[in-house]
Formats: C-alpha cells, structure tokens, sequence
C-alpha cells in the first residue's frame, strides 16, 4: 500500500525502517516534522535539544555507544553545529550516524539562503540528496549504510521542495539492530593534537574511497535518452528538469559528494550541449569546470538566487513558455503577521511608542519589525539580539537606557544564556526582554526545555527562566503580564533607568495553544468611535476601518482587549 | 493523459492543508500518481498561502508554474488575483468571495481592489461563490476549506461523491465530519 508522505515524514520512516535508534534535534524549518514524526514510533527514543550543537554531540555520543543515530536541523542550524560536525568526520562512528540539513532557496522561513553543500565539502564528509518523498526514504536508509561502511557521519541534504512535498511511498519493516559493541578507543575519540592528526589521514583516505563507491553507487545515475542536450542536476531541480525537458538525456546526482566525476565526464561526452541545472551556489558547475570538463550552460542563466521551477529553467535557457494573465490594478502583499491576540503584540508596541533601538532575534516576534509596529532594529540568527545588545551598549553607552534585547524563551535557552552571560560577566548596563509564551512558536508549537514537557510528552521540570537569569548574576530580573500595557511600560522604565544588566520575562502563552481559550470577539461602539486611528497602531489583523471608525472582525478577535487600553473613548467593548 | 495541476491559495489559519489533504486523498484512492507541495513557516501567520496537488499517470515537479493551472482554488477574493498568472490557458478560477484585508490594507497603506472576481472574469472562467455562508449555514464558518472543494468537485467528474465523502470521514476529525459533509454538498450544489 503505498501512502502519500510528506518528505520529512518519509525521513522519519526512513530512520523506522533502518532500525535507528537515537534522535535529538532542534526545531528549524523546514526541518521540523522529521523529528515531529519520528517521535511518533515507540521504537526511536527522540527528543528536542535544546540547540543544534547539543542535538549533534548527543547523536554522536548515542552513534559511539553503538546505535544508529540521527539529528536534523536547518541550514543556519548546521551552523551551530558546525564544530562537532567537522571533528566528528575525524571520529567517525560506531552505530551509522546522519545528519539532515535542510536548505531553504527562496528564504520561505528563514535569515540567509546558505547552501549547505559546502559543508560536505568542508567538513569532508559525504553528502546525499533526495528528490522527492521515496528517495527521502530510500536514501536515508542508504545513508545508514554508507555511514557504517565507511566508518563516518553522513549528511543528507533537503530543500524545502522536497522537505515540504508530498508524494507517494510504499511502507517498508523496521529492520532492529543489535546494539553493536562500544570499545574504549582513545585514537578515535580523543581528539587531541596527537590523535587527531593521525586521523586526518583516515579522513583523506576515506574521502578518496568515498568517490570510488560515488562513481559505482546506484545513487548517481545516467538516464540517456535524446543526446543533443544533457542534464546535469540533482534534488528537486532533476524533478523540474525531467518536467521540462521529459525527452533529455539527464545524469542524476544523489550522493553529491564526492561528486562521481569520471562518470560525469563519460556522460558529457555523450551529449552535445551540457546544462547543469542547481539552485544557489555553482557548487557542481565549479568542480566540474575545475575537473576540465566543459559546462556549456550554468549559472550563467541560472543565476545564484532563489529556487528554480519547471519554467524557469525553460525561460532561462530562453525557451518561449507563452503569455500568461495578469491583474492590471496592483495587488496588496500579504505578509504574515503576529496572530489577533498574540502575547507579542503589546511589547513591540510598548517598544516602539518608546522610541526604542531593538536588538531582534529568531522567532515570531521577527514580525515586530513589519508596519505599524516598525519596532525592531537588527535580526541575525538564534540568541544575536542579547550579544548584539551587550556590544552595542559598551560602544554607545550614553544610549543604553534607550536600548534593549528581545527574544523568546525558546531562543534563550538555544543559545541567549551565553550572551546573557556576557552581559552580567562584563557589566554592560543592558535591558533583555525575554518574551516566554510557553513554546517554541514560528517553527509550529515544539516543546522546549521551560514547557515543562518533552517531545514525547512526558512532564519533566521546567527550566526556571528566572533562576537562570539570577544564577548568571542578573541581580534585577522580573516577570511581567504583557497584556498590561501600563505596568508593562512602567517595568522597561524602571529597568532602563538602573545602572546595571536587568532581565524583564514578558510571560504569556501563545494564543494559539490549545489550552488557551479565546474570549468573546470585542465590538466597537460607532458612536464613541471617533476615527482617532489609536487602535491602529497594535497592527492587529482583527481591526480595519470602515467609513472612518473601527471595525472589529469577529471571526478573527480573540478578546485579548489590548485595544480597549488604547481607546480614550472607551469605544471598544466586551463582546458577549 | 496530461497531468492536472491544481492551486490552492488563501490566508495563513484558512485550512487550505486540509483541502489538499482531501484532495490528495481521493486521488490516490483513484490510483493517479500525485504531488503535493506545500510551504509552512512564515507564510501561517495570516500571510498568503499556497499549496499545489499535480497528478496524472507520473507527475514530475511539485510545483505549479505560471501558466500551468487547470484549476485555483482561491479561499480569499484578493488571493485568485495574486495568482492569477499562474492560471492556465484553459483554467478555471473557483473563489471565494469574503475578504480578509492584508495588513497593508488595514494599515491604509494601500486599497484593496475593488469587484476583484468580475475583474478576473474579464479574461477567465471564474466561479464566484460566497463560501463563509455556505460555510455558516452548514454550522460553521470554519468550513469554508471543503465548501469550496465541494464547488470544484463538479469539475472533477472522474471523482464520485462517494469517494469524497470517504476522504472526508477518513481524514476529518470525527467530531466535525458530519460538518464538513453538509458543507461540502452546499458546496457542490452551488450553481
């Protein structure tokens, strides 16, 4: 029987399938619902770590115990990763280990367009690349097995068009494996100078085995057909070619380091005009230019950004793909924004009718930046907002009461507590707002470690948020009720007005969870109304204009009543 | 056979993934080859979404390029004209009629086109149908999502009603199907 899978889904399977045993990863689209999914089967132990970093050292550990081992995050979070995935090619394994990396081209939710293909190559560890949902599958259990026979962590490689399709897959067993023998080996996991040099050998030595099986392995493949043009490609771009161009010969690329090249180099003189159709980098176009094999068209048409598509390709490589309709009145864009009745909304608006500079972070709260709110300065990557804050205060300190740091609790505990630490260890006069709704929000509801909760739903005792805060050596910390816009105020008044750190926790729950029960929608009185615009400015979906008096939706109020506070006409009431 | 591409567009929190669900489902029973792609993240929070369901004998690409649908099923009026390029040459356009504004309209920053459906119907076969109604007559504004599906299941005459109606006791939480169901045949009903 075969079941329509999302990719992610058909990873998770995948892991089932190939007896894995062990998974820790952190939340990241389009990541997400491999470990959400995985967690479903009683047979893998998975759980949320609370970083990327962690989720890849508590793998390796679990692969070096004997087991296979899995973690899965996005690209920007392979960058956190990065320091145990480069010396973990020196380790190697015991148990298979693999390691997914999604990329997201497009920027669909994400701060870079990062590709992760260079990893493989930095890192010296191999790199496969699925197509679509059965090659999720079928490739991940691949992956388990070149990790043992090679001795090495493998990395597998999703785009969001393949993370986040669905296509259909037949269900295989579960393989189990016998837990496999840990023996104490100092030359393979001490990485010290001594060791470790010797181990570079091993991974030299591997990499050139590695590109031997590339060059034989049924991953990468010739499909030959109509020889005038030849494809080069791989991932989700081999779907849209195979679309476009249903009668071109195509050479399809699934392990994608070490690139086959003397198979490539074979299939090129096969066709007339070779095409290397990727997204992002020139990744397989460089080496191939660099092997001296002739790359007719590439990234010269293609161009570095964003994804490719079916038509795309055509258009660029200037085939005519006809006229389509168009709208001749401009359409307004929809950009997400912070849900009626988010926690979130009161801060950013506190913060900016404060006129503050806000160092952001990764999170919902991202959208505290769009209009009306306007309210954020600078968004880097998980945990920048605390750091970013800490320097910015010691290098204008005269502005330090009229700046401050944003970030959720989720993000805290994924790496806010080292900046935090910076700030109290080196005594800048900085103001952190830690916005705690109780869950780990944009990437779609994750547990972390302050819910109270694990992946798998067991209760476990939260991290104090607080203790953390004061242990650090945060003398000032407080907690805060963000849907009291007075009290709120006057707490970033008071802490910005001190001459040392200070922590304000803006506590309330995500309105989205399902423990949270919206409250009757609100109505606003046309005759108290005055049109005055003041409920405006919260940004809040819920409210538009109509013959110059507001209007709330009843569909989309949840009665949070942040705009009742803002009505001086008391035009805004409770609905029943 | 050519393959049929199908669009469905919307607001973040409308249930455009439970349309595609269903759709997806009812295709596989059928024993097409289907793709469906979707994006999460970002896009749920009340931005415009956009899934795309292709099947056919062997379906390729996920994705639904401009001019390549035979079918955008628009859960907001301002979403069909967002998409409308994307619509193929033959396609039909099934919409939804309720507007939720964008917070650049709210914002005053922009107007929201006005009669947006008879603008679209200038150049293209459009279905207009007032679907949150529907949706409310049939209990809940909520089910919007399958009384527009039950609109475009006229236009899939491979696919009984029967089949429809298993997708839906399969896929929708029990407590809702029989919602759904009475939703989905206002839908289908609508002339």
């Amino acid at each position: 029987m075969k079941k329509l899978l999302l990719g992610n889904e058909a990873i998770a399977r995948g892991l089932y399938e190939a007896g894995v045993k062990f998974i820790s990863s952190y939340p990241g689209t389009p990541s997400t619902e491999i470990t959400e999914y995985a967690a479903n089967y009683d047979e893998m132990y998975a759980e949320w770590a609370p970083n990327e970093k962690v989720a890849t050292e508590a793998a390796l550990g679990a692969s070096v115990a004997g087991v296979r081992s899995f973690t899965a995050m996005k690209h920007v979070g392979l960058n956190v990763a990065a320091d145990p995935l480069f010396t973990s090619a020196y380790t190697g394994v015991n148990g298979g280990y693999v390691i997914c990396v999604a990329d997201d081209p497009a920027m669909h939710s994400s701060q870079n367009e990062q590709d992760s293909r260079h990893y493989a190559r930095a890192a010296k560890l191999p790199m496969l690349e699925p197509s679509d949902s059965v090659e999720c599958r079928d490739f991940a259990k691949i992956a388990y097995n070149i990790s043992e026979k090679f001795d090495t962590p493998v990395l597998l490689r999703t785009l969001t068009r393949v993370a986040h399709s669905q296509s259909l897959v037949e269900l295989y067993d579960r393989e189990e494996r016998e837990i496999r023998e840990y023996v104490k080996d100092p030359s393979k996991y001490v990485m010290n100078p001594g060791y470790g040099f010797k181990r570079h050998f091993v991974v030299e030595k591997r990499l050139i085995d590695l590109k031997a099986y590339s060059e034989s392995c049924p991953l990468n493949r010739e499909e030959l057909n109509d020889t005038e043009i030849g494809f080069v490609t791989g991932s989700s771009c081999y779907q849209y070619v195979k679309e476009a161009f249903p009668n071109a010969s195509v050479y399809k690329i699934g392990l994608s380091y070490p690139l086959p090249m003397d198979s490539i180099r074979a299939f090129s003189e096969k066709v007339k005009k070779l095409v290397v159709v990727e997204e992002l980098d020139p990744v397989f176009e460089t080496e191939m230019r660099a092997a001296g094999i002739r790359v007719d068209i590439g990234k010269d048409v293609f161009g570095l950004i964003g994804e490719l598509s079916q038509v795309k390709i055509k258009k660029a490589m200037g085939i005519d793909t006809g006229d389509v309709r168009t709208f001749d009145e401009p359409v307004p864009p929809r950009p997400p924004v912070m849900c009626a009745g988010c926690p979130h909304r009161g801060v950013f608006y506190t913060l900016s009718k404060m006129k503050l500079t806000v160092m952001g972070d990764i999170g919902c709260y991202t959208l505290g930046a769009s209009a009306p709110l306007s309210a954020v300065d600078s968004t880097v990557c998980m945990g920048a907002s605390i750091s970013m804050l800490h320097g910015f205060n010691m290098a204008r300190p005269e502005t330090a009461n009229k700046t401050v740091a944003v970030i959720g609790d989720s993000t805290f505990l994924h790496s806010g507590i080292t900046g935090l630490t910076d700030i109290a260890y080196n005594r800048s006069v900085s103001t952190v707002l830690i916005l705690d709704n109780s869950i780990t929000g944009m990437t779609g509801h994750q547990q972390n470690p302050a819910t109270g909760y694990t992946l798998k739903m067991q209760p476990v005792p939260p991290v104090s948020l607080e203790k953390v805060c004061e242990a650090i050596g945060i003398r000032r910390v407080k907690t805060v009720d963000p849907s009291n816009l007075k009290a709120l105020e006057a707490a970033i008044k008071e802490e910005l007005s001190v001459d040392e750190p200070s922590v304000i926790i803006c506590r309330k729950p995500c309105m989205l969870l399902k423990y949270v029960k919206a409250k009757p929608a609100f109505k606003v009185d046309d005759e108290k109304c005055r049109g005055c615009r003041a409920c405006m400015k919260l940004g809040c979906p819920a409210i538009r204009f109509e013959n110059k008096k507001a209007v709330i939706d009843k569909q989309q109020c949840v009665g949070c009543g942040l705009c009742t506070q803002l009505c001086a006409f008391g035009a805004i009431g409770e609905g029943k | 056979m050519k393959n049929t591409s199908i669009m469905i567009v919307g607001v973040g929190g409308q249930g455009t993934l439970l349309a595609s669900r269903l759709i997806g489902h009812v295709l596989i029973e059928k024993g097409y080859d289907v793709k469906l792609s979707e994006v999460h993240g970002m896009s749920q929070r009340g931005g415009s979404v956009v899934t795309y369901v292709k099947y056919g004998e062997k379906v390729y690409s996920p994705i639904v390029d401009p001019g390549e649908a035979d079918f955008i099923l628009s859960f907001e009026a301002v979403e069909a004209a967002r998409w409308i390029g994307n619509l193929a040459p033959e396609g039909k356009v099934i919409t939804n009629t309720h507007e939720i504004y964008p917070m650049p309209v709210i914002s005053g920053l922009m107007a929201y086109p006005e009669n947006v459906s008879e603008k679209i119907a200038a150049d293209a076969e459009v279905i207009s149908v007032n679907a949150l109604d529907l949706a409310e007559k049939a209990g809940s504004g909520k089910a919007v999502n399958t009384v527009l599906l039950g609109v475009m299941s006229k236009f899939m005459p491979e696919i009984e009603e029967s089949a429809w109606m298993e997708a839906i006791e399969k896929i929708v939480k029990p407590q809702f199907v029989e919602l759904n169901k009475k939703a989905f045949l206002l839908g289908r009903a609508h002339q």
